[in-house]
């Protein structure tokens, strides 16, 4: 058992759990993923670690509540605990000193940016940041990435906060901007990424992306993460979850996320069925 | 060595092999319960007396871990179970599960004298009921354990070498710590064998049995991620390290549509049914999709456990297709047999050459092509031609790939030093040793895919040799006491 020790609201759904798992905490690099299982009979789900503290034997996860498995997850407090918590898996994000450097996190994905950003910053790069989110209230690690960033930009879809439009908007001003950017790190929803990655191919940016793939058990076991990347087979879990964007195929992968939506949903609401019959039995 | 049987041989020529009840095709393809009843008492002891107890029994060569058959049947016939039990355990730690999932067929019972004219004991079955038998009465005991030793020992994945090696080691007075990246033990026998093959319940209480030994388990334990190889000696304190981690990566054929949904390698779905439950969403919230009409490519044991898989989840139309002829099938005939009942279409000396999709990702077919076979190849087996202009396509929205695995390549990757050879097998030597000091390996590791019991074969040899290891290493004043 992996017991909970702090958690914390980011924003509506999205909950910060802090979590003692000492052996994880002491090897995490960025870039660095989790599988986790809430309780009996849950699913395997992948969560990036957002941080970690070897001294305390904690890892940090940020979570948003989307199905079945993140809403019960939600429901956990301190003094809870998760029954399984495996890591860190993944190949860490390769750091290195490209100059200026622009990293973009959406939505959640800003959690799995952070230390990326972080770490980048520390290897003596010039980090300009574009965070964004669908509205204000859904903006996450603000103050985390502006610590870590020589620039923040804030993008929402309605305007409500910075910057009104898409992460691209800002990427491509900076893009037109005079000087040269080196390296781009994306990480959000799959769309984001894949307009990310349209908008860096003209002029060759290397950009990396982290893909978000359906997983079992996320060593190398499954394959079920498979992605075509450059024309060959890799799985996300072993070889990624970063790849090189320009050579991945979103469509392909936008797809085969689709697979299970439909269980998926059964799964959901059975799970508020559930929590409501539960409910009433309590009061 | 005295003989019970009052029988002459001449009279136990005579007597039928005896065969086990099994659920009815049609029913046991609708449910996950097991398809064997095996032997009741009185069928055991029929089977039994058929035994000649040659006074050479070649049965116990064509064991790997060379189990005392011959004492057992005897100690059985005498209605001795706990005895016959007791026989077995000397040698083999999990009999409940060989007597399963061996392949007898091409081992203990191949040799038997009797089969050279009629058929040979049914050896297998009759391990199967002393081992039920033995949970059945509670008569297991937690063996002696030998006075503790200073020496801890990691062993590395919880399937068969590593299960045996750690029981083995425990017993020799070794701290042993057993690492298991996923959440539950067995490696194989978890995620890949079906409930219908090998209960979980039975693994389960085999494990319980180990961790009764003293032995420290850690799941969830990535080692190469949660701890390298080198930490594991270093800062963990172990003297040596037994590298188990199976053949868990999954090949794909590398042709055109494997990425559309509906496409599964068999450890995906073989996974999702026995390591999560998929077969009873949405109680377990691991989802599996199956269609109506589904393939299955290979001719092994996990393309029989594949494509049985898929009948019980409701496929209506199963088609098994493979490349060679049934002939040359690596699968079990047991297995084999029973997908046949089961209702399981061949599609034998056929290729698939194109998996078809449709707008929105899902698989619709499968593209195949004839073969013919040629010549013998370099595994003797002869090698299948493609027949040019043959092609045919089958309609299924479902394939399942099953053509072989190789081992992870994790602790390869992250062990500096350990040598591997063909599709990242970890090269050894006959004492399961690797080339870094102190590290062995063995199991589907250093073989790249075979079976269980030469899996647990590597693992009590790795223990012997462990063992001897551990005692070379000892100072001359050492104050262990040897055993």
């Amino acid at each position: 058992m992996y017991p909970i020790l702090d958690t914390a609201d980011l924003a509506p759904t999205i909950k910060k759990f802090v979590i003692h798992a000492p052996f994880i905490a002491r090897k995490r690099k960025a870039g660095n993923f989790v599988m986790v299982r809430v309780e009996k009979h849950g699913e395997r789900i992948p969560l990036t670690l957002a941080a970690s503290d070897p001294e305390r034997g904690t890892i940090t996860l940020i979570v948003q509540a989307i199905g079945k498995t993140t809403k019960l997850l939600g429901t956990k407090v301190a003094g809870d605990s998760l029954l399984d918590v495996v890591g860190p898996l993944g190949t860490p994000t390769p750091i290195e000193n490209h100059g200026l450097t622009v990293c973009i996190g959406g939505g959640v994905g800003t959690a799995e940016l952070y230390p990326i950003a972080r770490a980048l910053k520390d290897a003596g790069n010039t980090v300009v940041s574009i965070v964004g989110a669908r509205s204000r209230d859904l903006v996450i690690l603000e103050a985390e990435m502006r610590e870590c960033s020589h620039t923040l930009f804030v993008t929402t879809d309605d305007g409500t906060y910075g910057r009104k439009g898409f992460v691209t908007d800002q990427l491509q001003d900076i893009l037109n901007g005079p000087e040269k950017v080196n390296a781009v790190y994306a990480i959000g929803p799959l769309p984001m990424m894949k307009a990310v990655c349209a908008v860096t191919r003209p002029s060759g940016t290397r950009t990396y992306v982290s893909l978000n793939t359906i997983m079992v058990d996320g060593t190398g076991m499954c394959g079920g993460c498979r992605v075509t990347v450059g024309g060959q087979m890799k799985f996300a879990c072993v070889d990624g979850p970063e790849f090189d964007g320009h050579q991945v195929d979103f469509d392909e992968l936008l797809m085969r996320n689709r697979t299970y939506t439909d269980m998926e949903r059964i799964a959901d609401e059975r799970y508020h069925r559930c929590r409501l019959t539960g409910e009433m039995q309590k009061s | 060595m005295t003989r019970l049987n009052p029988l002459k041989p001449s009279e136990r020529m005579k007597i039928k092999r005896q065969e086990a009840s099994e659920q009815p095709p049609d029913v046991r393809a609708t449910n996950f319960l097991e398809v064997s009843f095996g032997f009741d008492e009185e069928r055991s002891i029929v089977e039994a007396s058929r035994c000649l107890e040659c006074k050479e029994p070649l049965c116990i060569d064509g064991c790997p871990v060379g189990i005392d058959i011959r004492s057992f049947i005897q100690a059985l016939l005498a209605r001795d179970f706990d005895g016959a039990v007791k026989k077995i355990r000397e040698a083999n730690y999990l009999p409940a599960i060989c007597g399963r999932v061996c392949p007898q067929e091409s081992q203990c019972e191949s040799l038997c004298v009797l089969g050279k004219k009629f058929t040979p004991v049914a050896i297998g079955k009759l391990e199967r009921f002393v081992a039920d038998y033995e949970s059945g009465h509670q008569l297991f005991q937690t063996p002696h354990i030998a006075e503790r030793r200073k020496e801890k020992v990691a062993i590395v994945g919880s399937g068969p070498a590593g299960l045996t090696c750690a029981a083995e080691l425990a017993q020799k007075g070794y701290g042993v710590t057993v690492f298991e990246a996923l959440h539950a033990l067995g490696g194989v026998l978890r995620y890949g064998i079906p409930e219908f093959r090998l209960p979980k319940e039975i693994l389960d209480l085999e494990t319980d049995r180990i961790r009764a030994l003293g032995v420290e388990i850690y799941t969830n334990f990535v080692v190469g991620r949660t701890a390298t190889v080198d930490e594991l000696f270093d800062e963990w304190g172990f003297s040596a390290v037994f590298l188990a981690t199976g053949a868990g990566t999954p090949t794909f054929m590398g042709i055109p549509g494997e990425n559309f949904s509906g496409v599964y390698s068999a450890n995906e779905f073989l996974t999702r049914v026995n390591l999560m439950g998929a077969y009873q969403f949405p109680e377990n919230d691991t989802p599996v999709k199956i269609g109506k009409h589904v393939a299955v490519i290979g001719g092994g044991n996990t393309a029989m456990d594949a494509i049985r898989t898929s009948k019980r989840l409701g496929a209506s139309d199963a088609y098994l297709i493979y490349r060679r002829s049934r002939e040359e099938m690596p699968a079990r005939e047991e297995e084999i047999h029973h997908a046949e009942q089961e209702g399981v279409k061949f599609v034998l000396l056929t290729n698939p050459v194109k998996i078809l999709g449709s707008s929105t990702n899902w698989v619709t077919g499968i593209v195949c092509q004839k073969m013919a076979l040629g010549e013998p190849d370099e595994s003797g087996r002869r090698r299948p031609i493609p027949v040019e202009g043959s092609d045919y396509t089958i309609e299924v929205e479902t394939v399942i790939e099953a053509i072989g695995q190789k081992p992870n390549p994790i602790v390869q990757a992250t062990t500096p030093g350990l040598s591997t050879g063909k599709r990242g097998v970890v090269s050894v030597n006959d004492q399961q040793r690797t080339s870094r000091a102190g590290v062995f390996a063995g199991g589907d590791l250093a073989r790249g895919g075979a079976t269980v019991i030469l899996a647990m074969r590597d693992g009590k040899r790795a223990s012997q040799e462990i063992d001897a290891y551990l005692q070379d290493a000892r100072t001359p004043v050492s104050t262990a006491t040897p055993s």
